[in-house]
């Protein structure tokens, strides 16, 4: 096989393992806007709901489709009792505090699973078929070509219904101007909690997906930290944004990983975050002027 | 000064208050010289350990608690700090008293380059930076073989003090007492002049600071580097403390510690940071012991849970004190002795 043949195969692979870092980068971009709070906590979410899925589905042999449900369920109450039990007090509040309380939440939700369900790996039940796709003469594991196009399929989804729907226009009002806002009638912390159960169920399908690529440990929640560069790069307000920057940050990983050897793949995001920051640092799309001082 | 001329010969009551502080500190730290005399081994060692906690958490309180720059990357510029240490001894032959101020100064100066692109802008994106430098220095401890030795890292020999090896916990202590009353008595000072006063400005509000004539990046910078310099001295005892340095000692649960040992002790109080610090330290003891004793009553292995538990409890602390009690144990101290001066 030439090395051009080689790249464009990585590339593909990498693109498609993008699709999975735009779906979760869109939870926290999500609540960003509604709230102004960045869930640091999103990746450890993501993982809880794995393991949810995991149990219900194995441990209790629901099955895959009613597993799932369950694990749906438990995401979005999860998710809602986070937003109303550590979130909503630290209302008006500097932002730092409340970027310490989600990553305090990681923290917990890190330990938990740890002392639930032990460090060693788990093998959920496959989902995803594992025939893999043939672009011409090009050769994608069949697990990542799929979870990729169902994520895709999500975002773009939701990106549609956010654009038209009514919820997507109060969120949009409440991003805008929350004063505002709640003066024209929009129930704010319903927008609030609102944002936090699409986030919970956009990081329980996403946290599936990954473990059925991967496998099921509780690092899993790590991978949303690399997603911080995807949000970084697609400008930390623009639900749009993240999907073409989360391509970008999967295609560029995979390169990296092939040029430079596989271990440069974990740092290769936190550099391209820094990049941004020093470059362009409202990101591709981001569209509030960045205050400098 | 009035109320002193008023009240003839006898001093204020805020002046015999602070004589009074201060004879309490010079009690302590007489405590503290004759402290290895009395106490097992174990116990020196472990005041060690606290004193080392106790440098790195001033720094990332002026950094956090005064300035309002938080950092996730704490512990990455303490391993800057104790690589430093390992190479400078390893290479160029440097005693420990050039050493462990290189050490602050090469912490500081990456701190610096990591944090300066995000100090320039308002809001998360220090967050971001400082994490990426968690990952990217952890990267470069593992990675760079050639220099760090990779997984495996590098010994330490023994501070040589003019002849005087400091090779037993009781010796090592004594360096480590020595650094942490000097830090913290450098940072009291910072805090108390015109340079703390703008960086508790900037926390406040950097606009009016701004307006106030406070250079507010130049002042950032030097929080931020000031920050960081603390993390690398501790990061350069810590070297000498274990004798070698390795890229696990610094990951980020180390970094989640340090933020606890601040939001726990009262950001943005020098009292906090001892507090906190103390808290933190003795507290993954009394979880260790705590488990093995519920485990060995119910008969059943705890150990393999030690480190999930103490991620949990460390972020329990942190969501608990910063909705409950914003102020730290700091606060809490000086309600409980108001409660005791009053009611006695």
């Amino acid at each position: 096989m030439n090395s051009l043949q080689f790249f464009l195969e990585y590339s593909i692979v990498g693109i498609a393992s993008g699709g999975v870092y735009a779906l979760i980068a869109l939870g926290i971009v999500i609540i960003f806007k509604s709230s102004r709070t960045f869930n640091f906590a999103m990746g450890e979410m993501m993982m809880l709901s794995a393991y949810m899925f995991y149990t219900a589905a194995v441990t209790f042999s629901l099955g895959i489709l009613a597993g799932f449900a369950a694990a749906i369920a438990g995401s979005i109450v999860v998710a809602l009792v986070i937003e109303r039990f550590a979130l909503r007090p630290m209302m008006g509040r500097p932002f730092i505090a409340i970027v310490m309380v989600t990553f305090g939440i990681g923290s917990i939700i890190r330990g938990l699973v740890g002392m639930i369900w032990g460090p060693n790996d788990l093998q959920i039940p496959p989902i995803l078929a594992r025939t893999p796709v043939m672009v011409g003469d090009i050769f994608i594991p069949g697990k990542t070509a799929r979870a990729s196009a169902i994520a895709i399929a999500i975002v773009v989804g939701l990106i549609l219904y956010l654009r038209y729907s009514r919820a997507g226009v109060a969120l949009r009002a409440a991003a805008a101007d929350t004063v505002t806002a709640v003066s024209m009638g929009i129930d704010v912390r319903k927008v609030v909690a609102f944002t936090w159960v699409i986030a919970a169920i956009t990081g329980c399908i996403s946290g599936v997906l990954m473990a059925n690529v991967n496998t099921l440990t509780p690092h899993l929640g790590l991978v949303a930290l690399n997603v911080l560069s995807v949000i970084i790069l697609g400008g930390m307000n623009s639900i749009g944004g993240v999907l073409v920057a989360g391509v970008i940050i999967g295609w560029l990983e995979a390169v990296t990983g092939l040029m430079l050897g596989t271990a440069f793949r974990e740092i290769t995001p936190y550099i391209l975050a820094l990049l941004v920051l020093l470059v362009r640092p409202t990101g591709l799309f981001g569209t509030k002027g960045i205050e400098r001082i | 000064m009035v109320s002193n001329v008023e009240a003839g010969q006898r001093p204020a009551p805020a002046a015999r208050s602070l004589n009074r502080q201060r004879l309490m500190l010079l009690v302590g730290l007489a405590v503290l010289l004759v402290l290895p005399l009395f106490v097992p081994r174990y116990w020196v060692f472990f005041a060690g350990l606290l004193g080392i906690n106790i440098v790195a958490t001033h720094g990332l309180n002026i950094m956090m608690g005064y300035t309002g720059l938080l950092s996730l990357g704490h512990a990455a510029f303490l391993g800057v700090g104790a690589y430093t240490v390992a190479l400078a001894q390893a290479h160029l032959g440097l005693p420990f008293w050039i050493a462990i101020p290189l050490a602050g100064v090469s912490a500081a100066v990456i701190g610096v380059g990591f944090g300066l692109p995000s100090l320039r802008i308002r809001g998360l994106y220090l967050v971001i930076a400082t994490l990426a430098a968690q990952f990217i220095l952890n990267f470069v401890f593992v990675h760079w073989q050639a220099v760090t030795n990779g997984d495996v890292g590098l010994t330490v020999q023994p501070a040589n003090v003019f002849g005087f090896l400091l090779n037993t916990e009781t010796r090592v202590y004594y360096l480590i007492l020595a650094v942490t009353v000097l830090m913290t008595i450098f940072a009291a000072n910072v805090i108390d002049s015109r340079v703390g006063r703008a960086f508790v400005a900037i926390r406040e509000r950097d606009l009016t600071a701004q307006v106030l004539g406070v250079e507010i990046v130049g002042y950032k910078l030097a929080a931020f580097a000031l920050g960081s310099f603390y993390a690398g001295v501790a990061g350069g005892l810590l070297a000498y403390f274990n004798r070698f340095v390795n890229p696990e000692q610094f990951g980020l649960l180390l970094s989640v510690f340090f933020l606890s040992a601040v939001i726990v002790g009262g950001m943005g109080s020098m009292l906090g940071a001892v507090l906190g610090a103390v808290f933190m330290t003795v507290l993954p003891e009394v979880l260790r012991e705590g488990a093995l004793a519920i485990g060995t009553t119910l008969g059943f292995d705890i150990a393999s849970i030690l480190v999930p538990l103490r991620e949990t409890v460390f972020g329990l602390l942190i969501v608990c004190f910063l909705i409950l009690e914003p102020r730290g144990l700091a606060h809490l101290w000086t309600r409980l002795r108001q409660k005791v001066l009053r009611s006695g």
